[in-house]
């Protein structure tokens, strides 16, 4: 169902070195290396507010790291953030007032999919049924699954996914790992915060202060 | 579709969307130019000579009123995030942003300008001139407006602080349109008015989409 992302790949590999960041004046960690190639993910797990959103969003190019350093294998920094990796996380940036199917085809067109990527990836998350509805009429799971599409539509080789499991029901979140396990086999790779450990083979990365 | 183009229907619909915004705009406008006879009083003279000026700095006003809304969503909800994550510039995606911000909300005003400046006493003959320095001045506003909007990002009251920050920024286009009504009104040269309230809205054009980007930046990390 997933696309492979081999074709447009521009990363193959997520390297992070003694990063340390902070926020609000406060030290969420530290010392924080990874090494993760092609096929594989990694949990990245800690309490609350350990920094797990923040290392996420790092990755992304969205805060910037105290000390260390992010790199993609021989991608360009920007080309890589630009093209290469999807960040779904509690802010999901779908809008309430419009309908399932033109934030579908918005973030599928914006993202570098096509209309043959929305529609796949309205079959594999059962979009079907909500196209027509508004956003803020959709359930939590619902509303997660919307998000997640973008994952399926426009292929991109890195995801980035905080907590992506939370909302889901337990038929959802077998499927979603489905997805998952069909991206790493095609050459993705995957880091995503969570509290339970992923219903997939994967290593952990644990950030303590 | 391109993806700017998706973009641009995004703020245009997003911006009609939530309960009319534009509507309420030309609204709000309406309801400034019914109040200033109430104040000045219904004397045709007196209303007459002030009408194509009252008209366009209640227009300036009414153009901040949608400001807030221009990046502070989509900075809490995550789609400002989600929009740096593609090979698209910032830069270029502020610039549609405020070219959405300026077709559904500064048109409307525009096409209003004219009938407010009429009804408050204006001769007709103004009409043209009244919509082209609307339809200039709302596309300088917009983008400096952005900026504004865009550097008070995160900030608690950011409407307000929006506002402020603005204003200021209003005086020289205000000053131009003014300029150019009044001269055409008393007979006078009006085109270098409307010239430097158009050379300013270019400026706001090319630079404004840079300063916001930068600020949208900023704002994210």
């Amino acid at each position: 169902m997933v696309e492979s992302p081999e074709r447009d790949g521009v990363i193959n590999r997520l390297k992070i070195e003694d990063a340390a960041l902070a926020r609000g004046g406060r030290r969420l960690f530290e010392g924080v290396n990874l090494d993760l190639v092609g096929g594989e993910a990694c949990t990245l797990t800690g309490a609350n507010g350990s920094g797990k959103t923040s290392l996420l969003r790092a990755v992304a190019g969205l805060a910037a790291l105290e000390a260390g350093r992010i790199s993609f294998g021989d991608a360009d920094l920007g080309e890589a953030r630009g093209r290469g990796l999807h960040l779904v996380g509690h802010a999901d940036g779908l809008k309430g007032a419009r309908t399932v199917r033109e934030e579908l085809d918005f973030w599928t067109l914006w993202t570098g999919g096509t209309s043959a990527g929305a529609a796949r990836a309205a079959e594999a998350l059962n979009l079907a049924p909500l196209m027509d509805l508004e956003v803020r009429r959709l359930s939590a799971g619902q509303r997660r699954r919307l998000a997640l599409s973008r994952l399926v539509a426009a292929p991109r080789p890195l995801w980035l996914l905080d907590e992506p499991f939370s909302p889901l029901d337990t038929n959802w979140r077998g499927r979603f790992a489905e997805l998952m396990a069909e991206h790493l086999y095609g050459g993705g790779l995957i880091l995503a915060a969570v509290h339970d450990p992923l219903p997939l083979a994967a290593r952990t990365l644990e950030l303590t202060p | 579709m391109s993806p700017l183009g998706a973009l641009m229907i995004r703020e245009f619909s997003l911006a009609w969307g939530r309960g009319g915004g534009p509507l309420v705009t030309v609204g709000f406008y309406a309801g400034v130019a019914t109040l200033l006879p109430l104040a000045i009083g219904p004397e045709p003279e007196r209303l007459g000579a002030i009408a194509t000026g009252a008209a366009w700095v209640a227009l300036a006003l009414a153009s901040l009123l949608s400001l807030d809304r221009l990046f502070e969503r989509d900075h809490e909800d995550g789609a400002l995030d989600l929009l740096t994550l593609t090979p698209t510039p910032l830069e270029l995606t502020c610039l549609i942003k405020c070219l959405g911000q300026w077709l559904a909300a500064g048109a409307p005003l525009a096409l209003a300008a004219p009938l407010a400046a009429v009804a408050l006493g204006a001769g007709p003959e103004m009409i043209p001139l009244i919509f082209a320095i609307s339809l200039l001045g709302g596309l300088a506003f917009a983008f400096v407006g952005g900026v504004g909007a865009a550097l008070s990002l995160g900030a608690r009251r950011g409407g307000l602080l929006t506002a402020v920050v603005v204003l200021p920024l209003f005086a020289p286009p205000v000053i131009f349109g003014g300029g150019a009504l009044d001269a055409f009104a008393s007979g006078l040269p009006w085109q270098g008015g409307l010239a430097l309230l158009g050379a300013y809205a270019v400026a706001a054009v090319a630079l404004g989409p840079l300063a916001m980007a930068a600020a949208c930046r900023n704002a994210l990390s």
